[in-house]
């Protein structure tokens, strides 16, 4: 008996042009949590996959209580004890809880003795049975679609249960939880721990790591660099050891000095009364306003309807005292206003299209010749300064955008932004989902920004981000402005009382 | 710096990336050699006539598949277009005639068809823009219109005895029709291809577009006017079917009601087959060029093998769900 319940080794795995892991190996003993650690295309994500039978490794071997064993599709892993709860959930929310639980492995019953039709009863019994064991009171029967996200990451963790795994692989499941949703979260993987689980924990959040983990894998290009005892670790270290550099700041010094109040907005109002009510702040010339809030705290929404993607009832958006009028993005736009939003892919990148394409597609009315022709060379142009003043990792401005690493498409979309030189920024989430050398070089360009004079208004929930960029924090409840922090005296504690402070 | 691929490799690329294409054409050579009169000017004349009118249509219908969108009223336009342009371009003598209106300048006509099709562009535009009617739900819907419109206008009687100016520019053919010719309609189809190769490349327009095929939200929250760019491919859509249908009376010597019907949807086999690719954002003005001209060398394939004509829709057809499914295949493998 292998004191491993599974282990890889030797893993190799090329994409076109790219070789996503080479030659990574990762060992989980039962009853533990093992931190997966790495920048975004460190093959993190490619070696789950690989394990969960999603791709098929070039080489390698994969041991499941030291027998060589191999995974065809993720049905095999499901089989086999390998349960995955990917980054992006793929639930389907028209279908009821339980359904989605045993989706693809429905119980039978025979009907007339011989037909076989799925046992509904059972299904709902034992589905019930399971959400117990993830401490869900729900009733199995509600729609999937009814439940908040982080209760849909629960369901999804139900379901790799009700399959009897010895194997779970976590890919980011915090990315859009609240502290209490993680905490929630964090009993649920002790509780599998003790019933001798091994947990893979894919996260970019250090302090998680650290708490709740036994041993920690880090990995760099594809390759494996080490396994460590968490307890031994700090953060630092696993930063030196990812990053392959040491990185001694976490955020730039900033020496941008907030000038006076350009940008404000008063009373401003949603449509949709349980959204953003009565909410008036402003910003400075040359100011990073953080927003924080919890999810639910309708600060997306609020910058959206700000921007205009979004309605509002009542409200006032004005810049150096002229009152802007926006009810479209385009709107917004032409009057300097910018908007970087939350989901990359949803609502940023243009996944088929290239990196040219992408950038220029905000500002195209500044290269056009005798009124129609688009000048190639000034886009050209453009994605050229870009490339020199954010590092933007591409080989060409033709190469898809979607071929690139998530910070820089991020970069990419701020490139999108700049080229039309707005004097306010909202930045939502910039830094989700970004490895930690990206996230720096982020940072060093809002910070430029801001010392360069625009208004920046930056939603975040990393308490980290907020704390080391913001010269003051605007904390959101429920719709709310609940309260305005200084930067320098901004702590986790008062942050998280006034996003707590609900009617 | 992008690898210098040398032309060997290029041709290789192409090869690879479009089998059925090549696929096509291997299978016309091979008929060329082993049939007579394949390789004829007379034949290589029709095969460049009849692409360049499909390839109009493809042009239109292009724009709503890079928006991810679709257009199938587009036959039954270029048949409404046709019938209207055979009513109004009927000599004044004729027995037949269906109009008490005078005779018209064709140039005439086919600016009053040209603006009948901006009505039902702009129609279907409004329709998925402001109604949100999927695009093709809403296109089924305007479709069995146009096809009623058509019907009432020509009360179901075939239209013939048209201008002879109108009938012999159409088919006008520069040089020996019994050796090296092109007709016109080439020249014609050629002018439109550059056009839209422009307007695709070189303008916002065109920009916006694949913008909207690439990522809607993600183009209306950078600021483009996503209905007006919608509305716009629409309507020049409408505006290529008019031209077509007022070139096709003409060129098939007649009109009638069922004129255009099913052409909708081997324009968009024709894109797709030329890359056109249906998960939007995807597709080239030279692609639809070669899908169309792989279409029509299809038809005259079959056509020269003798098959019989009834089971010409069954090969189109497969070649159809084939070239879909090698195009899918090609988005399927990067994963």
């Amino acid at each position: 008996m292998s004191e491993y319940v599974l282990e890889m080794r030797g893993v190799c795995k090329s994409f076109p042009g790219v070789k996503a892991l080479d030659h990574a190996q990762l060992q989980l003993r039962p009853g533990t949590v093992h931190a997966l650690m790495g920048e975004n295309g460190a093959g993190k994500s490619t070696l789950m996959k690989c394990m969960f039978g999603i791709y098929s490794m070039d080489e390698g071997e994969i041991y499941i209580d030291g027998a060589r064993t191999e995974i065809k599709d993720p049905l095999d892993a499901l089989g086999k004890g390998i349960a995955m709860v990917h980054q992006e959930l793929q639930p389907i929310p028209a279908r009821t809880i339980g359904e989605n639980i045993y989706l693809g492995r429905y119980p039978l019953k025979k009907a007339l003795g011989f037909f076989p039709i799925v046992d509904h009863k059972k299904m709902y019994e034992d589905a019930a049975a399971v959400l117990k064991r993830v401490r869900m009171d729900f009733d199995p029967r509600q729609k999937l679609g009814e439940l908040s996200i982080s209760q849909m990451q629960s369901v999804e963790i139900a379901k790799a249960v009700s399959a009897n795994c010895r194997v779970l692989i976590l890919d980011e499941p915090t990315s859009s939880l609240t502290q209490n949703e993680v905490e929630a979260l964090f009993r649920i993987v002790e509780d599998l721990k003790k019933d001798g689980v091994a947990i893979v924990y894919i996260s970019h959040k250090m302090d998680e790591i650290l708490r709740i983990s036994d041993e920690v894998t880090i990995m760099r290009d594809g390759q494996y660099i080490g396994t460590w005892a968490a307890k031994e670790l700090t953060t630092d270290f696993i930063i030196t050891k990812m990053v392959g550099r040491e990185l001694t700041n976490l955020y730039p010094k900033r020496e941008n000095v907030p000038g006076e109040v350009v940008f404000e907005v008063e009373d401003f109002t949603s449509i949709n009364p349980k959204s953003f009510r009565h909410v008036s702040f402003n910003v400075r010339k040359g100011e990073i306003l953080g927003v924080a809030g919890l999810v639910g705290a309708q600060r997306t929404e609020l910058m959206e309807g700000i921007f205009g993607t979004r309605s509002h009832t009542a409200g006032k958006v004005t810049y150096q005292g002229k009152e802007l009028k926006i009810n479209r993005p385009k709107d917004a736009i032409d009057q300097g206003i910018a908007m970087l939003t939350e989901d990359r892919r949803g609502s940023g990148i243009m996944g088929v299209l290239s990196v040219a394409d992408n950038i220029s597609i905000a500002s195209l009315n500044q290269y056009v010749d005798y009124g129609i022709v688009l000048n190639t060379k000034k886009i050209d142009d453009l994605v050229e300064e870009n490339r020199k003043k954010m590092n933007i990792k591409t080989p060409s401005g033709k190469t898809l955008i979607q071929s690139l690493s998530g910070g820089n498409q991020q970069k990419v979309l701020i490139g999108r932004w700049l080229a039309n030189d707005p004097d306010v920024l909202i930045l939502d989430e910039p830094t989700r989902g970004i490895d930690v050398g990206a996230k720096y070089e982020i940072y060093c360009i809002i910070a430029d920004l801001a010392k360069a004079g625009k208004s920046i208004i930056m939603i975040s929930s990393e308490m980290g981000e907020l704390i080391g960029m913001s010269d003051r924090i605007m904390v959101m409840c429920d719709g709310r402005m609940t309260g305005i922090i200084d930067g320098k005296e901004a702590n986790q504690e008062n942050i998280m009382a006034l996003a707590t402070k609900f009617e | 710096m992008e690898n210098k691929e040398n032309f060997g490799q290029k041709v290789w690329k192409y090869v690879k990336s479009n089998p059925i294409v090549v696929m096509l054409v291997v299978v016309a050579i091979i008929v060329g050699f082993t049939k007579d009169n394949f390789f004829s000017w007379s034949n290589f004349g029709n095969l460049m006539s009849n692409t360049a009118v499909r390839f109009l249509i493809a042009l239109g219908v292009s724009g709503c598949l890079i928006t991810k969108g679709t257009d199938l009223s587009a036959g039954r336009q270029v048949g409404l277009a046709a019938c209207l342009s055979g009513i109004l371009i009927q000599k004044g003598d004729y027995s037949g005639r269906l109009t008490k209106l005078p005779e018209m300048n064709m140039f005439v006509v086919l600016l009053i068809v040209v603006a009948l099709g901006v009505v039902i562009g702009v129609i279907n535009g409004l329709i998925v823009t402001k109604l949100h009617v999927p695009p093709f739900i809403a296109t089924l819907g305007t479709q069995t219109i146009v096809y009623g419109i058509c019907l009432v206008i020509t009360d179901a009687q075939p239209i013939g005895g048209f201008q002879k100016s109108y009938i012999d520019l159409i088919n006008y053919k520069l040089g020996d029709t019994k050796s090296f010719h092109l007709p016109l309609l080439l020249f014609v189809a050629l002018l439109f291809g550059a056009y839209f190769w422009f307007l695709y490349n070189k303008t916002r327009h065109g920009k916006y577009m694949y913008a909207i095929g690439g990522n809607e939200v993600a183009a209306e929250v950078s600021g483009v006017n996503t209905t007006k760019t919608l509305i716009l491919i629409y309507t020049t859509a409408g505006i290529m079917y008019a031209i077509a249908g007022w070139i096709l009376a003409a060129k098939t010597g007649g009109a009638s009601t069922s004129m255009g019907m099913g052409y909708e949807l081997e324009a968009i086999a024709s894109c797709t087959i030329g890359g056109v690719s249906t998960t939007g954002g995807i597709g080239t003005v030279p692609g639809v060029l070669v899908g169309v001209l792989v279409f029509e060398l299809l038809k005259i394939v079959l056509q020269f093998l003798g098959v019989n004509p009834y089971y010409n829709y069954i090969v189109q057809g497969l070649v159809i769900v084939v070239a879909v499914a090698l195009d899918l295949r090609k988005y399927l493998a990067k994963k």
